[in-house]
C-alpha cells in the first residue's frame, strides 16, 4: 500500500461494497424466488427473504415435468445436455487447437504462414455470421438433434490456436533439441513436454471455453428442435414463453439457479491454475 | 568410444557460405575445444556433429561411420546446452531418465544409471527436485548427468559455462576436464572464451569467419600463432602487434628502433610481442609512455602508445610496480619471442 488513511480505506471498502451488492443482488432475487411458491411470486411486492419451498421446487424443477401443463423435459436432463456440450466444446476446441498450434510452430509445410493467416482471420467470423451456411450444412449432414451437431461447428477454435501457438514460441528450441537427442519423435514430444509445460495454459483456456459453451444461445437454440436435446440456458428462455400462462417463476429461478451452479464449480476448483495460466511466463 | 572426423565440411544457408571446407580429425578419448568470436559458425559446426544442423557437403564420420543422414538420437551422442534445456516440469531422476526410457532400457538398468551417474557428479541429494528448485551450478551438473547417463561415444557441449557466475565457471571447468579424463570420452566443447578453451582443451580449433584458423594444443596456439588472428585471440592481455619493416633477422618499427627477430623476412610485416613478453630494461628499444595502469595485484598492466607513434601496447609486469601515469618505460624483448606475421595475409612468417 503506497497510502494508509483511514477515511481513503473506509470510502474504498464502501464502494466495493456497493459493487459487490449490485453483483450479488440479482443472484440473491434468483435463489429467494427460487425457494417461493409460485403464486407468491407473482404478487407485490416480491419476496426479499427465502421462503420454505426450496426442496419442493428442486424436486419438481430437478426431476419433475418442470413447468405445470407443459411438456418440458426434466431440468437434470438440460443440466447433463449443457454438461456434455460444453465438455465437448472445451476438450475438442483444446485438442484441436493444440495440434493445429504444434503444426504451425513446429513443422515446415508449405504455405504455413498462409494457414496461420487463414486459422487466424476466422476470428473476425463469429458464429451468428456463419449461422446460415453452418446450420445448412448440419443439417445436411443430419446432425440436428445430436451432441455432434450442437459442438462440432464450435470446435474450430482461431483464439486458442493463437494463444498455444504463442505459448509454444516462448519454449526455447533447445527444449525440442534436447528432446531430439534423447530419442523422442515429434508426437513424444508433444505429449511429454509440449503438453506438461501449457498445462496451466490448458487449464486456463478450459475454465474458458467451458463457460463459453455453456452459455452457448443461439447456436443450440436453432439446431435442437426435440425438448431432450435442449440446453438448460435455451430452456430458461423457453419456460419464460411457456405456452399462455403466467410465468412461473420459481421454477424459472430455480432452474437460473441450477444453471448458474457447474460455471461456478468449475471456476471455483481451477482458480488457481487459471491465474497461473493467464499470469505465469516462466517456461 | 569414438574419433571423429569432419571431411572438407561445409555450411551454407541460402547464398552465404558460412563454413568453408572444415577438415578436423579428433582421434578417441581427446577433448577439443573450438573457440572463436561470436558469428564464428563454431556452435553450427557443433550442431551438425550432434545432427541438429544438416550438411550441406562434405561428411561427419564418427567411429566408422557417415552420420551426416542420422537422427541426433542414433548417432550416440549426447549434449550440453548453454540454457541446460533441462525439462522443467520434469524431477532431476526423470530429466536425467527420459532418454533411456524411450530407448525402452529396463527399469532396473536406468535406475542404475541415473544414481551411479548422480554419485558422480554428487547430485544424489536433489534427484526428486525440480530443475526451477536449483541453482545455476547444480543444473549445470544435472545437465552433465543427463549426458553421462546415455553412456555416449561423445560429448558435445554448446557454451555451457557461460550462464554461471565467474567463480562457478572456473570451478565447473575443472570438474568438467577432469570428468571427461575420467570417463575418456570424446569431447568437443564450444566457447567464445579464451581462458576457457586454454584450461580445457587438449587440442584448440580456431574459428574465424567460417575458417580453421589453426587447430592445435594449447602450448602450440601460444608459443607459434599461425595467423594474427590466432595470436590476437589467445592470450590475455592480447598480443602487441606492432608495424614494422623486416630485414633479415631485424625489424624497424614505425618509432624508427630495431629489434631482433627469430625468423627472418624481407619488407612489410607485423611483429607481435605478447604483454608478458615485454621486459624492461633502460636500453632497450621499445620505449612507451604510460599513459593508464591497471593494478591487478599479481601483476600490473601498463597501458600507452609506443614513442613516437600512435600504436597502443600494452606491458604486463610481475608484482605491484612503481611506474606511474605519464612515465616513460624502456623494454626489451628477446628474439625467441617475437612474432613476424606477414603484414598483407597475416599469416606467419617461419625461419
Amino acid at each position: 500500500m503506497v497510502e494508509n488513511r483511514r477515511l481513503l480505506t473506509i470510502c474504498a471498502h464502501i464502494i466495493l461494497l456497493i459493487g459487490v451488492a449490485m453483483v450479488a443482488f440479482p443472484v440473491w432475487i434468483t435463489f429467494v424466488g427460487a425457494s417461493h411458491e409460485a403464486e407468491r411470486m407473482l404478487q407485490t411486492p416480491i419476496p426479499l427473504w427465502p421462503g420454505d419451498q426450496f426442496w419442493v421446487n428442486f424436486r419438481q424443477t430437478m426431476w419433475g415435468s418442470g413447468l405445470d401443463g407443459t411438456q418440458t423435459a426434466p431440468v437434470y436432463m438440460m443440466l447433463f445436455n449443457s454438461l456434455v456440450m460444453a465438455m465437448m466444446i472445451a476438450v475438442g476446441k483444446i485438442a484441436i487447437s493444440l495440434l493445429s498450434a504444434f503444426a504451425i510452430v513446429y513443422f515446415k509445410f508449405p504455405f504455413r504462414m498462409g494457414f496461420f493467416w487463414m486459422i487466424f482471420i476466422t476470428l473476425m467470423l463469429p458464429v451468428e455470421v456463419r449461422i446460415l451456411p453452418t446450420f445448412e450444412v448440419i443439417a445436411q449432414l443430419g446432425m440436428l438433434n445430436s451432441y455432434w451437431g450442437l459442438t462440432v461447428p464450435l470446435i474450430a477454435s482461431a483464439t486458442a490456436t493463437f494463444m498455444f501457438r504463442q505459448v509454444f514460441l516462448t519454449i526455447p528450441d533447445e527444449m525440442l533439441e534436447s528432446a531430439r537427442i534423447d530419442g523422442a519423435g515429434p508426437m513424444r514430444f508433444f505429449w511429454d513436454i509440449l503438453i506438461p509445460l501449457s498445462r496451466t495454459n490448458i487449464a486456463a483456456l478450459f475454465v474458458i471455453l467451458f463457460i463459453y459453451g455453456w452459455n452457448q444461445y443461439l447456436w443450440p437454440l436453432l439446431i435442437t428442435t426435440d425438448t431432450e436435446m435442449m440446453t438448460v440456458v435455451v430452456s430458461i428462455k423457453q419456460m419464460l414463453e411457456a405456452a399462455e400462462q403466467s410465468p412461473q417463476w420459481n421454477i424459472i429461478m430455480m432452474t437460473a439457479l441450477l444453471a448458474m451452479v457447474p460455471p461456478i464449480f468449475v471456476v471455483v476448483a481451477m482458480q488457481k491454475l487459471f491465474v497461473k495460466g493467464l499470469t505465469e511466463t516462466d517456461k | 568410444m569414438a574419433n571423429i572426423t569432419l571431411n572438407a565440411l561445409t555450411k551454407t544457408y541460402g547464398p552465404v557460405e558460412v563454413l568453408h571446407h572444415i577438415e578436423a580429425e579428433i582421434t578417441d578419448g581427446e577433448f577439443v575445444v573450438i573457440v572463436g568470436p561470436s558469428g564464428c559458425g563454431k556452435s553450427t559446426l557443433l550442431r551438425m556433429v550432434a545432427g541438429l544442423e544438416s550438411v550441406t557437403s562434405g561428411d561427419v564420420m564418427i567411429g566408422d561411420n557417415r552420420v551426416n543422414d542420422l537422427e541426433p538420437a542414433d548417432r550416440d551422442i549426447a549434449m550440453v546446452f548453454q540454457n541446460y534445456a533441462l525439462y522443467p516440469h520434469m524431477s532431476v531422476r526423470q530429466n536425467m531418465a527420459y532418454g533411456l526410457k524411450i530407448r525402452k532400457l529396463p527399469k532396473s538398468e536406468i535406475d542404475r544409471r541415473v544414481e551411479e551417474a548422480a554419485e558422480i557428479l554428487e547430485i544424489g541429494a536433489f534427484l526428486e527436485r525440480k530443475p526451477r528448485q536449483l541453482s545455476g551450478g547444480q543444473r549445470q551438473r544435472v545437465a552433465m548427468g543427463r549426458a553421462i547417463v546415455r553412456d555416449p561415444q561423445v560429448f558435445l557441449f554448446d557454451e555451457p559455462l557461460s550462464n554461471l557466475d565467474a567463480k562457478l565457471r572456473v570451478q565447473m571447468r575443472l570438474e568438467i576436464r577432469k570428468l571427461q579424463k575420467r570417463l575418456g570420452v570424446t569431447s568437443i566443447f564450444v566457447t567464445h572464451d579464451q581462458v576457457e578453451a586454454m584450461t580445457l582443451g587438449d587440442r584448440l580449433m580456431v574459428l574465424n569467419g567460417g575458417y580453421v584458423e589453426q587447430f592445435g594444443t594449447p602450448i602450440e596456439l601460444y608459443e607459434r600463432p599461425a595467423s594474427i588472428f590466432v595470436a590476437g585471440f589467445i592470450g590475455s592481455p592480447a598480443m602487441n602487434f606492432l608495424a614494422a619493416t623486416a630485414e633479415g633477422k631485424s625489424a624497424t618499427l614505425a618509432s624508427g628502433s630495431v629489434i631482433d627477430t627469430a625468423a627472418s623476412a624481407d619488407g612489410a610485416v607485423t611483429v607481435g610481442i605478447r604483454p608478458e613478453h615485454l621486459v624492461p630494461d633502460d636500453g632497450g628499444p621499445l620505449s612507451m609512455t604510460v599513459d593508464m595502469l591497471e593494478h591487478l595485484g599479481g601483476v600490473t598492466l601498463l597501458h600507452g602508445p609506443l614513442a613516437g607513434t600512435d600504436q597502443q601496447m600494452v606491458a604486463s609486469l610481475e608484482g605491484i610496480s612503481p611506474v606511474e601515469i605519464g612515465d616513460t618505460v624502456r623494454f626489451s624483448a628477446p628474439a625467441g619471442v617475437v612474432h613476424m606475421f606477414d603484414a598483407a595475409t597475416g599469416k606467419r612468417i617461419e625461419g
